[in-house]
């Protein structure tokens, strides 16, 4: 029993305990999804739900089947190729054009700095549905809807905010007289940046791209709506699994991107606590 | 200081003037490319979408000689012959260029019915000669279809004419323009009373993800350093999950034979399953879990640096522990309340994927309406004005966010 101070009255205490179930509560509420879809996706039948073998463990009622189905499916395979092709080509776009203008806006001499950073990040507070209804609009006119140009551009756009996020972020612990430094020395500002300012934010770089090709790849909107049949990305393919007929391949994908996206966070975590160290604010 | 500036000689000041120049320059320079690529893929985008919610050129570019000659009609009783005949003559060249669909669309959106008419007309007239049709063009007319004897027809006709309208956002506000030109209700009210309920759904999103996101970023924000980060864990594991993976998962939870009714009915709690999904409740519970750590993030980050001993200090004083919380922390957590609140409020407002997949016909958000303008009845004139009314709300939210909250609230994980 945990001691507590004599001036703390019953409600408090209560309050105390009522907070932690509360806490713990919600915490089984976010992670509960996630990890009833990863047990079913094993599921031996072509059902959403438990069957009776699953909850006795019965080792019959579960297989690897699902799983075979995305390899076996032609669709799922181009799906995952399509994905992870549009997102490095998208991420790759936002990282260069990015990281560039990021240390731009970081200038004390930028002009115009608030209103090129509220553009800038625009593309994150638009609701995609307007965005995919302008860029249908717009790319139709350069013949990019149904092209791979046409959906990596629109990603790229999207990636863009976070790029600049993260950047920006790392290059404010960034002591900019190494900047002047590296000019007073001869340097061009060209071999300044290359060789001094990006080998110090390289953490923040790498998780902006991270952070655009996770957006990218988990992005059905624009894709619905720019995208032919040949460039279904993953959550294309759920979109209209989901819709026309649902079966465990699903989960199985799913639970192969929560593993995903597990292993992405954790490079996250590493990345950040090397950007600590480096700018000494850890 | 000022004694320098003063010494200054003008040649000095010209090259400090123009090494600031210089350097603006340069870096302005780093942000061109960027810049470039932006209102290319993304601004040009959306002016072109605001654009087209007042630009529709359709009608004009299908029939200009008819809507020339319809400019002297009064708008009472049936336009005259000549009038007529010229119609008929634009009608038949569409029916030969197959564009005839493309008008019938366009009356139908104004005149219910139309489409049907409108290509019966096109089809009846394809096999009259020329010189029929310039002789007794306007009986022809009359006799394929006796709606071209109605002036309502060709009111609609004559109003779909301008190619600049606002036609399209009082549409999107349920009005219309009367006979004579008077903004009246629209007989069927549809958008106001979307977006109300759009706005509605929201504010309950907000509401639950305050009610589950404060306790748990209380009780994080208090809790040692190493349970914080582990339970930070579980907040952005959910949080970098696929989006299609998370709503994927409530259909396996809340469906007819989902996870949730099986365990109900196997608790012996339910007679035949509960109807939980395609409604607005799984929208609802679903946008509420996935937009959770919106909410989370920015609180845990204010509360993380309020100092504890002021609570400590006014509850060892005799103050309720309630009552030290509202007057106390509360206020001090209020920067992060309302990050994550208009965060979530913003992004719930705008949302499309999850209402479209679990929200069957009552959990449609206004997203969904602009989607079905877009895919399904191509009124794309009307999506556009849905979009840009969207639009403007989003950044007047946005800017009311900025200026009494700040930007700088919001974290990335």
């Amino acid at each position: 029993m945990k001691r507590f101070p004599e001036y703390y009255s019953f409600w408090h205490i209560a309050g105390h305990y009522g907070l932690r179930v509360t806490a713990f509560a919600v915490l089984l509420f976010l992670m509960m999804p996630i990890l009833v879809i990863m047990p079913l996706s094993f599921n031996a039948e072509p059902f959403f739900t438990f069957t009776e073998g699953m909850l006795s463990l019965d080792p019959e009622a579960y297989s690897m089947r699902w799983y075979q189905e995305i390899v076996d499916d032609q669709k799922w395979r181009i799906a995952i190729r399509n994905s992870f092709v549009v997102g490095i080509a998208a991420a790759l776009i936002a990282t260069t054009l990015g990281t560039l203008a990021a240390v731009g806006l970081a200038s004390p001499w930028m002009p115009y700095k608030r209103l090129i950073t509220a553009l800038l990040l625009s593309p994150m507070i638009v609701p995609l549905i307007i965005i995919a209804a302008g860029m249908f609009f717009f790319y139709t006119q350069f013949n990019l809807v149904g092209t791979f140009a046409g959906l990596i551009i629109a990603h790229a756009a999207l990636g863009v905010p976070f790029v600049i996020i993260t950047v920006t972020a790392t290059l404010s612990g960034f002591d900019r007289s190494l900047f002047v430094a590296g000019l007073s020395l001869g340097a061009s500002p060209v071999k300044v940046f290359w060789d001094v300012v990006i080998p110090l934010i390289r953490p923040g770089v790498i998780s902006g791209g991270l952070f655009a090709f996770v957006t990218s790849f988990d992005e059905v909107v624009l894709v619905l709506f720019l995208a032919g049949p040949e460039q279904r990305t993953i959550p294309r393919q759920m979109f209209s699994g989901l819709r026309e007929q649902i079966n465990p391949t699903i989960l199985a994908v799913a639970t192969l991107l929560v593993v995903l996206s597990a292993a992405m966070l954790f490079t996250l975590e590493i990345l950040r606590r090397r950007s600590a160290r480096l700018s000494g604010t850890d | 200081m000022s004694g320098i500036t003063q010494t200054l000689d003008p040649e000095d000041a010209r090259n400090a003037a123009r090494e600031v120049r210089k350097r603006r320059l340069q870096a302005f320079f780093f942000v061109v490319p960027l810049l470039v690529f932006l209102i290319f893929a993304f601004v040009a985008p959306i002016t072109t979408m605001l654009y087209r919610s007042v630009h529709n050129p359709t009608v004009a570019n299908l029939i200009p000689d008819t809507l020339t000659a319809l400019e002297d009609w009064s708008g009472e009783g049936v336009p005259d012959d000549a009038v007529l005949t010229q119609f008929a003559t634009d009608m038949k060249r569409m029916a030969n260029d197959r564009t005839s669909g493309q008008l019938a669309d366009e009356i139908n959106r104004a005149l219910p019915g139309m489409s049907s008419v409108t290509k019966s007309t096109a089809r009846a007239l394809r096999r009259v000669e020329d010189a029929d049709i310039a002789a007794n063009g306007a009986a022809l007319l009359l006799e394929a279809n006796d709606r071209w004897g109605d002036a309502a027809t060709w009111r609609a006709l004559r109003n779909a004419g301008p190619v600049y309208s606002s036609s399209y956002y009082l549409t999107s506000v349920d009005l219309e323009r009367d006979i004579d030109g008077s903004i009246v209700q629209r007989d069927t009210q549809i958008y106001v009373q979307l977006y109300t309920k759009t706005l509605k759904m929201a504010l309950i999103i907000t509401g639950l993800t305050i009610a589950l996101g404060y306790p748990l970023a209380f009780f994080m924000a208090h809790a040692s350093s190493g349970l914080a980060n582990f339970l930070m864990v579980f907040v952005l594991l959910p949080f970098w999950t696929s989006l299609l993976v998370r709503t994927t998962a409530w259909i396996a939870l809340l469906q007819t034979n989902g996870v949730v009714n099986s365990t109900l009915d196997w608790l012996g709690l339910i007679d035949e399953p509960l109807e939980l999904l395609y409604n607005e409740f799984s929208t609802i519970l679903a946008m509420t879990h996935i937009l959770l750590p919106f909410m989370v993030l920015p609180l845990y980050a204010v509360m993380r640096g309020i100092d504890s001993s002021y609570m400590r200090a006014a509850i060892s004083m005799g103050s309720t522990p309630l009552g030290a919380w509202s007057k106390i922390y509360l206020p001090m957590s209020l920067p992060g309340l309302s990050a994550g609140a208009l965060l979530v409020f913003i992004i719930s407002i705008g949302y499309y994927i999850t209402p479209a997949l679990v929200g069957g016909t009552d959990g449609q958000m206004i997203s969904n309406i602009i989607a079905f303008h877009m895919q399904v009845s191509n009124n794309w004139e009307l999506a556009a004005a849905l979009g840009s009314l969207l639009l403007v709300l989003i950044l007047v939210l946005y800017w009311l966010f900025d200026r009494f909250v700040g930007t700088d609230n919001l974290k990335l994980g």
